[in-house]
């Protein structure tokens, strides 16, 4: 028997996962996919919102503002890539004004910090390429970007050094709630890799969170995935914003954001569109028109600079707010449901109040010897001539480059598959090191990148994978076919 | 480390500026290449077709690189291998430039070049550089990665192919695809023209029966894990997808091939000045950068369609830098200089400024033009004179052409002006 049993291990499952580890319990993360940070965990914009946005007395309001104070922290404790740039919300119309002074005095009630308003010129000079007919915005100084890959892995393997188990490649099929011989409800979950039974479920499945929550549950949730997609350009670009760029939502619609990534890339993004597909990641011709020429309303000239373009799916839940907490009917049974935004800035709050219940409900006792740090990899990409200096001089696969574009080396790489909780896969490894992110997007590095994985797992490069079950790379030799 | 001349890059370019400046009695010069050989990309270019122009006979990518090792070897030309260069700067007081660079052997360290040539070459355009919606499975990989995988790692990275773009690499794809026993459906080209030579279309898919789809591309790529499929579609004049034209083909692998992207990190970060159309440096008629004793040739500095045209380039680099060490001294130029305009057409010229006192007697200036022409005349017009009027039965943008400067002629014309900046024209004309 488990004590606790997490499913997911996207940024809230692993978020759970790690503020639990500090206590002495049994605790097992359940991930369909091959890796952490699969799901909307990988395609987001990347924002740790100041919490102006969501209604005052909501979960949404409590956790985003919970959440972008414990990031600020977190960030140089598990060390994950988070700058504080501000973020603004444009008035593009006079009309604007009274929306901005709305999201003013909500951000006040939710108790966001130092929230004013700026008008053109301040505006102007804050941001010399907005556009012109942007007439005041809101400005939040505690915005800031992240990478969510990172901040995700940094949760789960901080979790995983800590004791968690974390099982890829399992997918739950169907979970029973049961009552032990000592009459103490338990839940006994069937999976596509073995069955298991736990005390506590945490319910971190993302758009998959109503599928679970219904199993076991007479008021149903029901959670709609929402498509947002994405253009990241070139980080030729990069500065052409300093903070985030985001649009009062218009009679044209909510806006689309402008905002410089955390690794000095530009984005644009998201739409949102409504799909009964769980696993519709698929971009569209309108899609991306919609995010370039939406976007371009907030700067004067969008450089049609794409790298690459990408979809997410964020889980809506018919509510409209989070729905976190032990399902009334379901005791033990903790939802983290209808995550959306603003859930990644929110996850790390999440993930203390979740572990606040597994602490009344079990009464574990804390770890002496909880590990409170975690260190990521080194970056030669981001690191000073004396630093990359001592990086090659202890490991000389630092000076071996293998991502051209972003400056990965073989030291970084074989770090990323090496460590705790280590990449798999090809995409795992570029969401550790950014190897194949930059402007080429792999057309270099992936051939050299897949070896490096074949020798550490032990595979042959044919079983080297980009993310999972059947998304293989190379297939046989050549003249096999003929 | 100080250092006369620093090439950066070991390809065809990096090669052929060395050997070419080694011949005009340079000896302190170092080649920094990235990966584990000299030769760069000709290295996986294992077809035959090369130096038809320099040496006068077909010689496959590896064997035209090995004539050009060779000669490195010979003259006793020091490389690195394996050494990437990370960063470069310029300090204009004292004309010295800073290559810092790194390897396992030596670690990271720092050269003073007294000059450099920038020869990095190219790479592809990759897949969201060209917007294409749908699903991000394995299986889509530029042509170049696929050939990198078949013909250096002897490993097929896919059965049943479709390939977008007609760009050189990507013809070549397509019948080595072919050979190596994959299934090639079509290529799929967005404009009306090919964006690759002639010869490639005949011999690499004509002859094997693989269509050309001009005026199409991909509109939907499906497959969650591994690409399963591509949706084609009509384009129109607009290159917009008509709808009603889409058709499903089947497939486990999607190659691109539309359009090299030179590599020019390096040169932003020394903060030479750019050319937005050709993606590479502004050069004068000495291939010499903004930044005096630094140029640029081969691919770097706008993409060719022919290694041989790459060495010939490559060797006037070599040649002008070594000119520029021994006469470090001279007086700046304060002669006639011409700047070369184009339009109608024409989208750009390497070079671009012509400074007639370093001019050679004759100067080969390249360029593209932006569509595909017809018996035209291709005009050349030199302070408002016409200086010559070729008759092109075709041009096409995936064909570089060329014209020859001759000095004399030039000095002819703009002897007596009293403006020392000229300008001379080249466009494309109707024939009378």
């Amino acid at each position: 028997m488990k004590d606790v049993t997490i499913i997911g291990a996207g940024v809230t499952g692993s978020a759970v996962a790690r503020e639990l580890s500090k206590y002495d319990l049994e605790i097992t993360v359940l991930e369909k996919e091959s890796d952490v940070c699969e799901g909307t965990s990988k395609a987001n914009s990347g924002i740790v919102h100041s919490g102006y946005d969501a209604k005052p007395g909501t979960l949404k309001a409590r956790f985003n503002v919970e959440g972008n104070k414990l990031i600020h922290e977190l960030s140089k404790s598990l060390d994950f890539p988070f700058r504080e740039n501000g973020s603004l919300v444009l008035a593009l119309e006079e009309e604007g004004r009274a929306g901005i002074e709305e999201l003013l005095e909500r951000g006040r009630r939710n108790g966001v910090p130092d929230l004013r308003i700026v008008e053109r010129d301040e505006l102007k000079e804050m941001e010399p390429n907005v556009s012109d007919s942007a007439v005041c915005a809101l400005y939040a100084p505690t915005g800031g970007v992240v990478c969510p890959f990172n901040m995700n892995i940094a949760f789960a393997e901080n979790a995983a050094d800590n004791g968690v188990a974390f099982r890829f490649n399992t997918e739950v099929i169907s979970i029973e709630k049961k009552t032990g011989e000592d009459g103490r409800i338990f839940y006994h979950l069937e999976t596509s890799n073995g069955s298991f039974d736990t005390r506590i479920v945490v319910n971190a499945a993302g758009v998959y969170a109503d599928r679970f929550h219904n199993m076991v549950s007479e008021e149903k949730l029901h959670i709609t995935p929402r498509k947002g997609q994405y253009c990241l350009m070139d980080k030729t670009v990069g500065g052409l914003v300093k903070h985030t760029l985001f649009q009062l939502p218009t009679k044209l619609g909510k806006g689309i954001l402008v905002t410089p990534t955390v690794h000095g890339n530009l984005m644009a993004g998201p739409t949102a569109e409504d799909t009964d597909n769980p696993e519709d990641t698929s971009t569209t011709a309108e899609g991306l028109d919609t995010v370039l020429s939406r976007g371009a309303l907030s700067v004067s000239r969008l450089p049609r600079m794409t790298i690459t373009s990408f979809a997410g799916l964020r889980a809506h839940e018919d509510g409209g707010d989070f729905v976190i907490g032990e399902i009334k009917d379901a005791p033990g049974f903790i939802d983290a449901a209808g995550i959306e935004s603003p859930g990644l800035t929110a996850a790390p709050a999440i993930g203390v109040y979740i572990a606040g219940i597994v602490r009344d409900l079990l009464n574990p006792s804390e770890k002496k010897d909880f590990i409170r740090t975690r260190k990521g990899i080194p970056s030669m990409a981001l690191a000073t001539d004396e630093e990359r200096a001592a990086l090659i001089a202890a490991d000389p696969a630092y000076s071996h480059v293998i991502c051209r574009c972003e400056l990965v080396t073989e030291g970084e790489i074989r770090n990323a598959i090496t460590r705790t909780l280590g990449a798999t896969t090809v995409d795992g490894v570029k969401r550790r090191t950014r190897a194949g992110m930059g402007r080429c997007q792999a057309g270099f590095c992936l051939a050299r990148t897949i070896p490096i994985l074949a020798e550490l797992l032990g595979k042959s490069e044919e079983e080297i994978e980009k993310s999972g079950a059947g998304s293989y790379y190379v297939r046989g030799n050549i003249k096999d076919n003929l | 480390m100080k250092r006369d001349l620093v090439i950066i890059g070991g390809g065809p370019a990096g090669l052929a500026a060395a050997v070419s400046a080694r011949k005009e009695g340079l000896e302190d010069i170092l080649i920094i290449e990235r990966d584990t050989r000299l030769g760069g990309i000709l290295n996986q270019c294992i077809h035959n077709g090369f130096g038809l122009h320099t040496f006068k006979e077909e010689l496959t990518g590896p064997e035209y690189a090995a004539r050009y090792i060779t000669q490195v070897e010979d003259e006793k030309i020091p490389y690195l291998l394996d050494t990437m260069v990370v960063d470069i700067s310029y300090d204009e007081s004292t004309g010295d430039k800073k290559v810092t660079a790194m390897n396992s052997r030596d670690g990271l360290f720092t050269i003073d070049a007294r000059s450099v040539i920038l020869a990095m070459g190219c790479r592809e355009r990759p897949r969201g550089a060209l917007n294409i919606p749908g699903y991000r499975p394995a299986g889509i990989y530029s042509a170049g990665t696929a050939q990198y995988y078949v013909n250096m790692e002897g490993r097929m990275p896919g059965k049943k192919v479709v390939i977008l773009g007609s760009g050189d690499i990507g013809l070549i794809m397509a019948r080595r695809m072919t050979y190596e026993g994959a299934r090639v459906l079509c290529v799929a080209e967005l404009q009306p023209y090919s964006g690759g030579l002639k010869r490639n279309i005949v011999q690499c898919l004509d002859d094997f029966g693989i269509p050309l789809l001009l005026s199409h591309t991909v509109v939907d790529i499906m497959g969650k894990r591994r690409v399963e499929g591509v949706t084609i579609a009509e384009v129109d004049e607009n290159r917009k997808p008509i709808p009603g034209t889409e058709v499903f083909y089947e497939c486990d692998t999607l190659l691109l091939s539309c359009g090299l992207i030179p590599e020019n990190e390096l040169s932003n970060k020394l903060g030479v000045r750019m050319n937005p159309v050709t993606g590479g440096a502004v050069v004068n008629e000495s291939l010499e950068t903004s930044i005096p004793g630094v140029y640029a040739c081969g691919n770097v500095l706008h993409v060719h369609d022919l290694v041989d045209y790459v060495s010939g380039e490559a060797s006037e680099a070599g040649k002008n830098a070594v000119r520029f060490l021994k006469s470090e001294d001279a007086a700046e130029d304060d002669g006639d200089v011409i700047n070369i305009r184009t339009e109608n057409g024409v989208r750009y010229t390497v070079p671009s400024t012509v400074r007639i006192s370093k001019m050679p007697d004759t100067l080969t200036v390249r360029f593209r033009v932006g569509n595909e022409y017809r018996d035209k005349n291709l005009a050349v017009y030199l302070d408002g004179k016409q200086l010559m009027k070729l008759p092109k039965r075709v041009m096409a943008p995936g064909e570089m052409e060329q014209i020859i400067l001759v000095k004399s002629k030039a000095q002819e014309i703009i002897s007596g002006a009293e403006n020392r900046e000229h300008e001379l024209v080249i466009r494309v004309e109707d024939k009378e």
